[in-house]
């Protein structure tokens, strides 16, 4: 009889933190004490704090291990399982130095009391790999709802009352695209999942595909109902090996018990799932070029109208959801639109997974109530900055997205007050930047992406982004002029104005948002050829303070080049000339001498 | 699956297995696992424990979990019962005991006095 369950998170974070040899080790250990039919070990998707994994939980005690490692293994089966001693030094602790006895519940930590999961309800609690856990976590309980009891404008009606927004960037009201699918009729309607996660810091899709693939398969089959389609595809990207293995086992399972299929629940009703590889380019998760890329042929945009729901995949009306978006639904249907529009804000219902990035503590995956602020996500669930490092800004909605500067950190998140200060929703990537990043190097980063991305349709997108690239490296290299900046500007605007599709259109946001909130960072780069975070190299040199050097020669010996000179216990210089400003002798100064400038 | 009684039956079958993983339960029994306590017999108690709880279908409602050694080793299997601020202490527990601790002390509410730490001081 199984007395403990322990939940091993088999998301991509943690299984490259080698949470397999964990489950791997653990099942031998618990064969050798002879616990393996008292003990059940059940790889699940991410737990979210990914900053911390490998991340076991021990149930029912509630235990949470951090930061396992495979040779940790022995030690908690013979101490935890076997002996009922929980094994202190691993157990995730939000202060240095808590005591066992006041680490609070998982609930209760700042990281999860205030979430609330709704996408990712099953992340990490059940096997994805088993629908049976699935279904008990009412699982199909909301197809079996629609096909049984409910008419499709029935449902339609639901998901428009319910105010759910698309989560994949652009927050379409989702019961409007289903309407206008609806209202077309066709000998053939497709449903389309969107898991072509393609911004670089966002993982909330792998992770819901990865830790609950069946409520995807579920709302989509729900969807099909809806619109009158017998068909569906998913579009994944071939980078997420785990997602799509557990998106086959599902469907196979979905499949095997009638879940997916002909005649579901005895209700006449058809649907099946295919699974479409992605690979890899961003611009296939705009969605026109992700059905030409389903079609087969190179993924690139087409002109809209028509709209997929009028003309989409193979020309037949089709409706294309983002995975988080689907995610809800089933949710949605059991629950009822009051309860999915009783959280939020005005404008946007409901809950948004973000995940956290960057210069933050509390890397991870995190989801809260739209109308949460910035400030809570970043210093109370996030855990602050770092290092003790000043927050300089927030990026979200990754290379189509802008950046939020502090002054905004108590604005409530939602798709209106994104946009409204510069940024967008996106998909929910956040990327936290601290003092050391240069906001002008930061826009480039972002260019240079989707320089590359750019599928070369159209002008504007094509050759545009790659002359405003080509001014900021110009910037960043010292070699800007004053009317760079103006031309900036007009270049962002005309892109934005003249590209074909939303890749082309969004790509400026990053260049204008830094320009309006960091233009004296551009200022300093163009005027004063100085780089205010240190971070561009031709624009700032190293120096040695002759008062705070005690001339130890710890740095000239470190020093690649031998750019540093100077005689024992005298003030040390370095030659500008030969320096390659690698920051070697930062890191090896003990007294803080030298600079940067 | 051809009708939505087939979908209930899985969930029913299956929500007892996974209603360990939501925590919280409102009442607690802690068995003793130490070297004293395993080698007084504490696992079959514990084993004892799980089944029952599991077949009255209490697996939620009721946490068993272990514990190490708290220092009494003559009394040991050792079994406390939590609820609420209430501890009640079980000593020399067998898996007998065990089934009827849950029947008379989880189910009925009322302890066993006769089996309890102060009854057997006395």
């Amino acid at each position: 009889m199984i007395r403990t369950h322990v939940l091993i998170c088999g998301g991509t974070g943690c299984t490259s933190g080698g949470s397999q040899a964990i489950a791997d080790n653990l099942k031998a250990e618990l064969e050798r004490l002879g616990l393996q039919d008292e003990v059940q070990v059940i790889r699940t998707g991410c737990f979210g704090l990914c900053a911390m994994g490998p991340i076991m939980i021990v149930y029912p005690e509630g235990t949470y291990y951090s930061r396992v490692k495979p040779e940790d293994v022995k030690e908690i089966a013979e101490e935890h399982f076997l002996k009922g001693r929980i094994v202190e030094r691993l157990v995730h602790k939000e202060e240095a130095g808590q005591k066992l006895e006041d680490v609070p519940a998982l609930g209760e930590t700042n990281f999860y009391k205030t979430q609330m999961r709704v996408a990712l309800r099953n992340c990490g609690v059940i096997n994805p790999e088993n629908i049976e856990e699935y279904i008990a976590m009412d699982g199909y309980a909301a197809l079996g709802k629609v096909l049984t009891e409910m008419t499709p404008a029935e449902v339609i009606d639901v998901m428009k009352k319910s105010g759910l927004r698309g989560r994949g960037g652009a927050g379409f009201p989702t019961g409007m695209k289903w309407q206008f699918a609806a209202a077309n009729d066709a000998d053939q309607k497709y449903v389309v999942c969107n898991a072509d996660e393609g911004d670089p810091g966002a993982f909330m899709d792998r992770s819901v595909l990865e830790g609950d693939p069946h409520a995807v398969l579920e709302a989509m089959a729900i969807a099909g109902y809806a619109i009158g389609a017998s068909k569906g595809f998913i579009y994944v990207r071939a980078e997420y090996p785990i997602a799509v293995e557990r998106l086959k086992i599902a469907i196979g399972q979905a499949r095997e018990y009638g879940l997916l299929g002909e005649d579901i629940f005895g209700t006449g009703f058809n649907f099946d799932i295919d699974i479409r590889l992605g690979a890899g380019a961003f611009v296939c998760g705009e969605e026109t070029a992700l059905l030409t890329s389903i079609e087969g042929n190179r993924g690139e945009p087409r002109n809209k109208p028509p709209f997929p729901a009028n003309k989409g995949l193979f020309q037949k009306p089709t409706i294309i959801n983002n995975v988080e978006t689907l995610a809800n639904i089933p949710q949605i249907i059991l629950k009822g639109a009051d309860w999915f529009a009783s959280m939020g804000t005005e404008d946007s219902k409901g809950t948004k997974v973000f995940a956290l990035g960057g210069a933050i503590n509390n890397t991870g995956l995190v989801e809260i109530p739209l109308g949460t602020t910035l400030r809570h996500i970043i210093y109370d669930i996030g855990g602050g900055i770092p290092k003790g490092r000043q927050f300089k800004a927030v990026q979200t909605g990754g290379p189509s997205g802008g950046c939020i500067p502090a002054q905004f950190l108590d604005t409530p998140i939602d798709y209106a007050n994104l946009t409204k200060i510069g940024a967008m929703m996106g998909s929910g990537g956040m990327i936290v930047t601290d003092d050391s990043t240069c906001m002008v190097d930061f826009a480039r980063f972002f260019l240079d992406f989707t320089v590359d991305e750019s599928c070369g349709k159209c002008t504007p997108c094509r050759i545009g982004t790659r002359r405003l690239l080509e001014l900021l490296n110009k910037i960043t290299d010292g070699r800007g002029e004053p009317e760079d900046l103006d031309k900036l500007e007009e270049l962002c605007y005309y892109i934005k104005a003249n590209a074909l599709c939303a890749l082309g259109q969004t790509a400026p946001n990053p260049v204008l948002s830094t320009l309006k909130y960091f233009r004296d960072e551009y200022e300093a780069h163009v005027f004063e050829k100085r780089c205010p975070a240190g971070v561009c190299k031709n624009l700032m040199h190293y120096e040695i303070q002759p008062d705070v050097c005690r001339g130890c020669t710890a740095c000239a010996r470190k020093c690649p080049v031998g750019a540093i000179s100077g005689t024992v216990k005298q003030p040390h210089t370095i030659d500008v000339k030969k320096c390659i400003k690698c920051g070697a002798c930062i890191e090896t100064c003990k007294f803080g001498a030298i600079v940067k400038k | 699956m051809k009708s939505l009684e087939e979908l209930k039956a899985i969930r029913e079958r299956m929500q007892n297995k996974v209603v360990l993983r939501e925590g919280g339960a409102d009442k607690r029994i802690v068995v003793g696992m130490a070297t004293c306590g395993i080698a007084a017999g504490a696992r079959p108690v514990l084993n004892a424990f799980v089944e029952e709880i599991a077949n009255r279908g209490l697996t939620g409602a009721v946490e068993v979990s272990q514990t190490g050694c708290i220092g009494m080793c003559r009394f040991e299997p050792i079994v406390e019962v939590f609820e609420g601020d209430q501890r009640v202490t079980y000593v020399h527990v067998d898996p007998v005991k065990a089934r009827e601790i849950v029947a008379r002390h989880i189910v009925g509410g009322e302890p066993i006095v006769e089996y309890t730490i102060g009854a057997a001081e006395k």
